[in-house]
């Protein structure tokens, strides 16, 4: 995938008026009785760029699979655009928020063309079948993850990176202006990890998407995120911008790394330079 | 909503690729069908005009068109054979639907209505009906089979979801298997302590068109019927939760709504099938493998075409049976037994079988 887009419009600061777009109060979420998130806040507003970041284990997934409804909390809410969201019917839930699985599954044989497609599913009704605007969007998405040449390939025959770029081809066909990705770049080699967030930034930029990115690599998330959240244990620790965030104490606290944090040198973003791994 | 505009043009638009591609595979689905459609009217054809007294196209033609004939040709085609194929068509369709979507609920390449506890359920109460009540035509026990195939896709359906996960493909199919092992050890042992029961079950069990006349084929086709149409408006649900359902749900789906139209038509077919002819192995575990060569995983496309598959393979394996061992007749789950198992490892080992 090529990054370079010569006939790109001037980049325009995405408007956002700070509009609270989902919300998490109080959440307690858990399988069964075991409790894996506790006591929970959360705002994102509209046109934010957040990046979810914590050690193995410590509830990010979790925290999305609720955010994006496909898990019930076993306390607190979830508030979409100021509405609580379980009780926002499955489909309207589908047609303003797109949600990525962490290892999702293609079945064999389905081609890229027709995974993104099935992107297009909340747009459809008995009444309302296969449109030449649907066709567009497909079309579209496609192009932004320079899927084109590659749209009649299984799924199941591309590697990790395409793939990765197949499915997001499909969360950009469903057409929501609030996307959950959880962690996009896992599989992927250093470069092509460069070249999801950049899809996912440009989103962010030019499009004024509301993204929500789960990912493990501290320094890239703080160069491309605007804001910082991070978990331990199924708690919230810290959230606000990467400076803010990206402290040595916290990486001691989160993730038990004895680390110097130094200006990176290409974006003057934090960036994490680890020492050793601290015991407990 | 907003629909994302397309702000920069694309040097070379990958959507006409994408266009063409899809244009490709539609018109291979399309001819697909249509040769599914002439297959399915040359079977009906066969299973008209042949069997133990072979009738000429012309005969069977004219026998078929002019009612006012009174022949022997015209009763041995009105009574015996038209009867036979209608009820051939039906639980053929029946059957590769139901596999089909077996299949793409469980997600296991290897699912057909046994795995799901139907035929397990239908024949314990088959022999439940023959031993204990006594019943003794096909007609009979249709009602016993078909309720027996109901409890047993419940009762599944039930021990399935019992962990703390729900229903899954792993759960629902040891639930399924667990309790075909317990329901048929019980048939056996009933079987083993009277005798005398054995014989009417081993006609059913063995899986035949033969001997059912007009009242069976009307018995079931009110039921065959609701699951067909069941099973088409299942069908865009079954494309979306070969996704995964947390990619299904997050696309709008709700997994209740699929699952619960999935399982109605599951057990209307198949259990209307298994009640009619008695449990036909094959036809539901092949027949979507076979079409899935020129449909790929798209069930809109997929579960029709299993069906019509479906009820050309019975038709051809029971005209097979006619022919082979005339003047007698080998039952057609015999037949699909023995032609079936070469043909089915050979399309294994020919392409990979599609992992679902
Ligand atoms: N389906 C499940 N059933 C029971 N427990 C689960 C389930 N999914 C996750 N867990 C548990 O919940 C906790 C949080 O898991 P989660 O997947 O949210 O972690 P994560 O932060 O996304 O980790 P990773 O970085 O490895 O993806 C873990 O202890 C995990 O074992
Ligand atoms: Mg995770």
């Amino acid at each position: 995938m090529t990054t370079s887009t010569p006939d790109a419009p001037p980049l325009s600061a995405p408007t956002s008026d700070g509009r609270v777009r989902l919300a998490a109060e109080g959440l307690r979420l858990a399988y069964d009785d075991r409790v894996v998130v506790e006591g929970l806040d959360l705002t994102l507003t509209d046109g934010s760029f957040t990046a979810i970041v914590g050690p193995n284990g410590c509830g990010k997934s979790t925290l999305l699979r609720a955010l994006g409804r496909l898990l019930r909390p076993a306390a607190g809410r979830v508030l979409l655009d100021g509405r609580a969201i379980q009780r926002t019917p499955t489909r309207d839930v589908a047609r303003a928020l797109g949600l990525l699985p962490q290892t999702p599954v293609a079945p064999a044989g389905l081609t890229v063309a027709d995974l993104v497609a099935r992107g297009r599913h909340p747009h459809q009704s008995w009444l309302r079948q296969w449109s030449a605007e649907d066709e567009a969007v497909v079309a579209e998405a496609l192009s932004w993850t320079d899927m084109g040449d590659l749209a009649d390939r299984p799924v199941d025959e591309l590697s990790g990176g395409q793939r990765q770029r197949a499915w997001i081809s499909m969360a950009l066909a469903q057409g929501t202006d609030l996307i959950l990705l959880d962690e996009p770049t896992t599989y992927l080699d250093l470069s092509h990890q460069i070249d999801v967030l950049e899809l996912v930034a440009r989103l962010h930029a030019e499009r004024g998407r509301t993204v929500v990115v789960v990912l493990h690599d501290l320094n890239l998330a703080a160069r491309y995120a605007q804001r910082l959240v991070a978990m331990r244990d199924g708690v919230l620790v810290a959230s606000g911008t990467p400076h803010e965030v990206l402290t040595e104490q916290l990486l001691a606290d989160v993730f038990d790394l004895e680390a110097r944090v130094v200006p990176d040198p290409v974006a003057g973003s934090p960036m994490v330079v680890p020492v050793r791994r601290l015991r407990r | 909503m907003s629909v994302p505009s397309v702000t920069r043009a694309p040097a070379a638009t990958p959507g006409t690729a994408a266009h063409a591609g899809r244009t490709v595979r539609t018109r291979r689905r399309v001819l697909g069908l249509l040769v599914l459609l002439l297959l399915v009217v040359a079977a009906c054809a066969a299973s008209i005009a042949i069997g133990s007294r072979p009738l000429g196209p012309g005969t069977a033609w004219t026998a078929l068109t002019d009612r006012s004939l009174r022949t022997e040709e015209a009763v041995i085609v009105w009574d015996l054979r038209v009867p036979r194929t209608a009820l051939g068509l039906m639980v053929g369709a029946a059957l590769g639907v139901s596999g089909a979507l077996i299949q793409g609920h469980t997600r296991n390449p290897l699912g057909d209505p046994g795995l799901l506890g139907v035929t397990a359920g239908a024949s314990f109460a088959v022999v439940l009906a023959i031993v204990l009540l006594g019943v003794g035509t096909p007609a009979g026990y249709v009602w016993f089979a078909f309720a027996g195939a109901l409890a047993g896709t419940v009762a599944v359906y039930v021990l399935g979801s019992a962990g703390r996960g729900g229903a899954t493909p792993v759960t629902l199919a040891l639930a399924g298997s667990a309790l075909s092992a317990l329901l048929f050890a019980l048939v056996r042992t009933m079987l083993i302590s009277d005798s005398d029961s054995l014989d009417a079950f081993r006609f059913w069990v063995v899986g035949a068109l033969a001997g059912r006349g007009a009242d069976v084929a009307w018995q079931v086709a009110p039921f065959i019927a609701a699951g067909l149409v069941l099973a088409l408006l299942n069908a865009p649900a079954l494309d979306l939760l070969g996704l995964g359902e947390d990619v299904a749900r997050g696309l709008g789906q709700r997994i209740w709504l699929a699952r619960l139209t999935g399982l109605g038509a599951t057990t209307l077919l198949a259990g209307a099938a298994t009640a009619a002819c008695g449990p036909i192995a094959f036809v539901g575990l092949v027949a979507p493998h076979v079409v899935r060569a020129f449909t790929g995983p798209a069930h809109r496309w997929l579960v029709p075409c299993a069906g019509l598959l479906g009820a050309v393979l019975l038709l051809t394996a029971d005209v097979l049976g006619r022919v082979v061992a005339r003047p007698g007749e080998l039952q057609v789950g015999i037949v699909l037994a023995l032609v079936g198992c070469p043909f089915f490892v050979a399309l294994v080992r020919r392409r990979r079988t599609a992992t679902l």
